[in-house]
């Protein structure tokens, strides 16, 4: 038996690479399709926003949290605003809460809906992902409708929101999440959830067990596809989270193995149902007037003091570490961010797998990479 | 568990190493720690059968002027409880012991930490930059950072208009 | 001589007359004449068949599609045409520059090859070999040569990962696509593709994929084969772009892309025609194709097009329905099921003809 000399390959896949989302570079190091391991490498969308936070007063920081994950942006400024508040203590209005929920919870659609259509564009099916985009323009519109803006919102604003309601946005929204809950989840499970193809693809693949899960310090959707029951809306609640019913969906093997790709994808998509639910319990309860944002003054400075608060964004827990010296900027901002542990355990989960599994794997976990880098 | 009460707890069990322990907004503990003591209390919070605090949900690095300090969330996920801890450093040697060993997540935000405030972690196993280049100079958190103008040949200092 | 060639031959003996100098030319000329026109008609239809997916693709995700250039925007793919010519042709300095030039070529020849023996209805057939099958399944096999070729020449890892990702997908697929096409030999009896067509008659109970279930399976193992054969989706490995940037023609740009791009909806166009004409009937009216009149000629014509262009829908519609596969998953159903079936479904056609005396399931009706 003739022994062939074999050698490893190292291929480039990145920055510029069609199933990278954003910008994002791995090192991989293949014997032919097999791949022994992929290094992230990242830091190519650094824009130093911890640093800007440094330097800017505490009320103009707020578009830039829309840059940490522009997908979701009204969550980040959710969280922002949550954070500065509670250090401050300022109380804010109870409508403004409402709408901050509602404007948090649809984009938390928007985003699941992007999340969803990209992995199944990464493995070959283009339909779906368009279909995905199209739900996804009635959430810009009604966004845009909200506040102006259809990608970066900008919306919340510490002490409130910039907005009030527009008239007929609550029928608008209420025929949005009726028709996502009713219609589009269904036919996208359908059209490709349930397909054949695309659950022998993500079964058993990219399996990642509780114990890792919480050894790596997964969190959001990434945790609980490995069956672990925690959501900071529900285990430690902010804003109005704690009046609101809603389930947290949990991975338990649909189809394989406890947290392989499939559970990561269908606790996403269950997640867009229990914010349909949140939305409508929102929308029966809010107030039909009053006040949305409590009058700061121009130069606010909260007191000295530290605070870590943890908001449930899309891709996960954003928490947001907080360090007041009493003047104008804060002291220190950390923003910790759901993609940045995702993306640490992909060297791990990626041994031993294709070349198309690892694909799978960073679409899985719904990786964007501004948030990684910040 | 009350937050009074852990605050006895961790008193009773780790005593010894605590500097100071207080609560802290947002329903938290702020635990300040010796430095040397960081590893060993680590292992406690997470092995401890009353403390199970089984993950590290945020690392980050201060530059507090004089020193520089790294502080630790923790969580459990099994009692639901959160804790602060921070060690302190010297300013001119600012070194702590890695905790990677303990918390496998925390890889990547050591390196985040390195790499942004220059504080390095004993231990760790591949304690490289992470979001800047490798050639970068400095550690653009610290507060006395200036601010390069030129990076491989790149000018990186906008003028504005009337500087012009 | 039952060919266009024949035909073209003898009208052209006819005209001038016959004469020792001449005839060499004519009979140059009857295998000529068609052939460019065939290579026309091929291209032609390869670019429609890409406004035809664009347009599909675009009803499929509720969009307009191409809507600009002409009504329509039927001359879409003039347009792309022009503009690929318009692109700079950039050759990386690494490669390997004869082989990286001369990749496309071979693929795009290797694919238009096989209309030589396609029977596009009536007595529309450049030439009709006695192994007309046999050099169907040869000189689809060179596409492989072809992409390997450009994957190597390209210097590039993720080229070369694409080129031999689509030696193994092709060379794989072949054999249970040959089988499958086997399978109708058995009943036929023949290589002579026109043959096969007339075998068959104008009704659904006439075509060979209903005359037997033995068929049945293979008529979808073949286009299943096919697909994979034509790097579609979910079978696209050697280009899945979400995997290997653009599989083996990532360097390519300009016309060479272009013809990489026309090769392989050439490529689909001549799939389906085999399947067209091998399973379901061709252009079969019922009637003679050289001895009937024009007209019925053209309606045979028709009748095939029909056919082959349903077929292509349905490969489209598959392509834009569905994910694609992984690597392994589609080595494995090749070799562990498609091979073993198609290779059954051959020995149990022949067990069928024994003990029906040759006759298919519905013999009674068709006679």
């Amino acid at each position: 038996m003739a022994h062939f000399l074999t050698e490893e390959m190292i291929l480039n896949m990145g920055p510029h690479h069609p199933s990278t989302h954003g910008v994002l570079r791995f090192i991989l190091q293949t014997d032919g399709e097999m791949m022994r391991r992929a290094v992230p490498d990242i830091g190519f969308l650094h824009r130093g926003i911890e640093k800007i936070a440094e330097l800017v007063p505490y009320q103009s920081f707020m578009p830039f949290t829309d840059r940490i994950d522009y997908l979701a942006s009204a969550c980040c400024n959710l969280g922002y605003a949550v954070t500065v508040e509670r250090l401050a203590g300022i109380e804010i209005p109870e409508k403004a809460d409402y709408l901050r929920i509602i404007a948090a919870e649809l984009t938390r659609i928007g985003s699941h809906l992007i999340g969803l259509g990209a992995l199944l564009l990464d493995l070959g099916a283009v339909t779906p992902f368009v279909h995905a985009l199209r739900e996804r323009e009635t959430f810009n519109d009604l966004m845009e409708a909200l506040c102006g803006a259809r990608l970066t919102h900008n919306y919340v604003r510490i002490g409130g929101v910039s907005h009030d309601e527009p008239p007929s946005f609550r029928e608008k929204t209420r025929k949005f999440i009726d028709h996502i809950e009713n219609e589009f989840i269904d036919e996208f499970n359908e059209l490709a959830s349930f397909n054949t193809i695309f659950i022998n693809r993500m079964v058993n693949v990219g399996v990642i067990s509780p114990e890792q899960a919480i050894e790596h310090c997964l969190v959001g959707p990434n945790l609980r596809g490995s069956g672990v029951k925690y959501d900071v809306r529900k285990n430690d609640p902010y804003s109005i989270y704690d009046r609101l019913d809603f389930d947290v969906p949990v991975g338990h093997g649909k189809f394989g193995t406890l947290g392989d790709c499939y559970d990561r994808y269908w606790v996403r998509v269950e997640e867009v149902r229990e914010s349909c639910r949140i939305i409508r319990q929102a929308l029966d309860q809010m107030p039909e007037s009053g006040a949305i944002r409590t009058k700061l003054t121009r130069a606010f400075k909260p007191p000295k003091g530290e605070i870590y608060v943890r908001t449930e964004c899309p891709r996960g827990e954003m928490g947001f570490y907080l360090i007041s010296d009493g003047g104008a900027s804060p002291y220190r901002l950390k923003i910790r961010t759901g993609s940045f542990t995702s993306m640490a355990i992909i060297s791990e989960v990626s041994q031993g797998v294709m070349v198309a599994d690892l694909v799978a794997i960073i679409g899985s976990f719904d990786i964007v990479a501004p948030e990684v880098d910040r | 568990m009350k937050r009074e009460d852990l605050i006895k707890l961790l008193l009773s069990k780790m005593g010894r190493s605590i500097v100071r322990i207080e609560e802290m907004p947002n329903n938290d503990i702020i635990m300040e720690i010796y430095t040397d003591d960081l590893v060993p209390i680590m292992v406690s919070m997470k092995k401890d059968e009353d403390l199970r605090f089984t993950t590290l949900m945020n690392q980050l690095g201060v530059d507090y002027g004089e020193s520089f300090a790294v502080i630790y969330n923790l969580y459990s996920f099994d009692l639901d409880n959160k804790l602060t801890v921070k060690v302190y450093m010297d300013k001119d040697n600012p070194e702590v012991d890695s905790v990677e060993h303990i918390f496998r997540g925390v890889n990547w935000f050591e390196r985040e930490t390195y790499d942004l405030l220059g504080i390095r972690f004993k231990g760790h196993g591949n304690l490289e930059r992470l979001l800047l280049p490798p050639d970068w100079e400095g550690h653009p958190l610290r507060k006395d950072y200036v601010y390069p103008e030129v990076y491989n040949g790149l000018e990186l200092k906008r003028k504005t208009l009337l500087e012009e | 001589m039952h060919s266009l060639a024949g035909i073209i031959y003898d009208f052209l003996v006819a005209r001038f007359g016959r004469s020792d100098l001449l005839d060499p030319l004519f009979g140059l000329a009857g295998y000529l004449i068609p052939c460019f026109v065939v290579l026309g008609v091929v291209s032609t239809i390869s670019g429609l068949l890409t406004y035809f997916e664009r347009k599909v693709s675009a009803d499929i995700q509720n969009r307009i599609g191409p809507n600009r250039v002409g009504p329509y925007g039927i001359f879409q793919f003039v347009v792309d045409g022009i503009k690929l010519f318009l692109k700079e042709d950039i050759i990386p300095d690494a490669a390997d520059k004869f082989l990286f030039r001369l990749a496309p070529y071979i693929v795009f020849s290797s694919t238009i090859l096989a209309a030589i023996v396609i029977p596009f209805g009536g007595p529309f057939i450049i030439a009709d070999l006695n192994i007309g099958l046999i050099f169907i399944i040869v000189v689809s096999s060179l596409v492989v040569v072809g992409f390997l070729m450009s994957g190597w020449a390209s210097n590039n890892k993720w080229a070369l990962l694409g080129g031999i990702r689509s030696a193994a997908q092709i060379i794989s697929y072949e054999i249970p696509a040959a089988f499958s096409l086997l399978t109708v030999v058995l009943i036929a009896g023949t290589f002579s593709m026109q043959e096969i067509v007339m075998k068959q008659g104008p009704w659904p109970w006439n075509w060979f994929l209903f005359h037997n279930p033995f068929t049945f399976i293979a008529f979808f193992i073949f286009v299943i084969s096919g697909l994979a054969e034509i790097n579609r989706l979910p079978f696209d490995f050697p280009e899945a772009e979400s995997e290997l940037v653009s599989g083996y023609n990532t360097e390519y740009s300009g016309m060479r892309f272009g013809v990489f791009f026309l090769a392989e909806f050439a490529n689909i166009f001549v799939s389906a025609s085999i399947a067209a004409a091998v399973f379901l009937g061709g252009g079969n009216i019922g009637l003679d194709p050289y001895k009937s009149g024009i007209v019925y000629q053209l309606l045979m014509v028709l009748v095939f097009f029909a056919k082959v262009l349903t077929l292509c829908l349905v490969t489209i519609w598959v392509r834009w329905s569905l994910p694609r596969l992984r690597i392994d998953q589609m080595m494995s159903m090749c070799w562990k099921y498609f091979i073993p079936i198609s290779f059954s479904c051959l020995g149990l056609t022949a067990v069928w003809l024994l003990i029906f005396n040759g006759n298919g399931i519905f013999w009674r009706i068709s006679g």
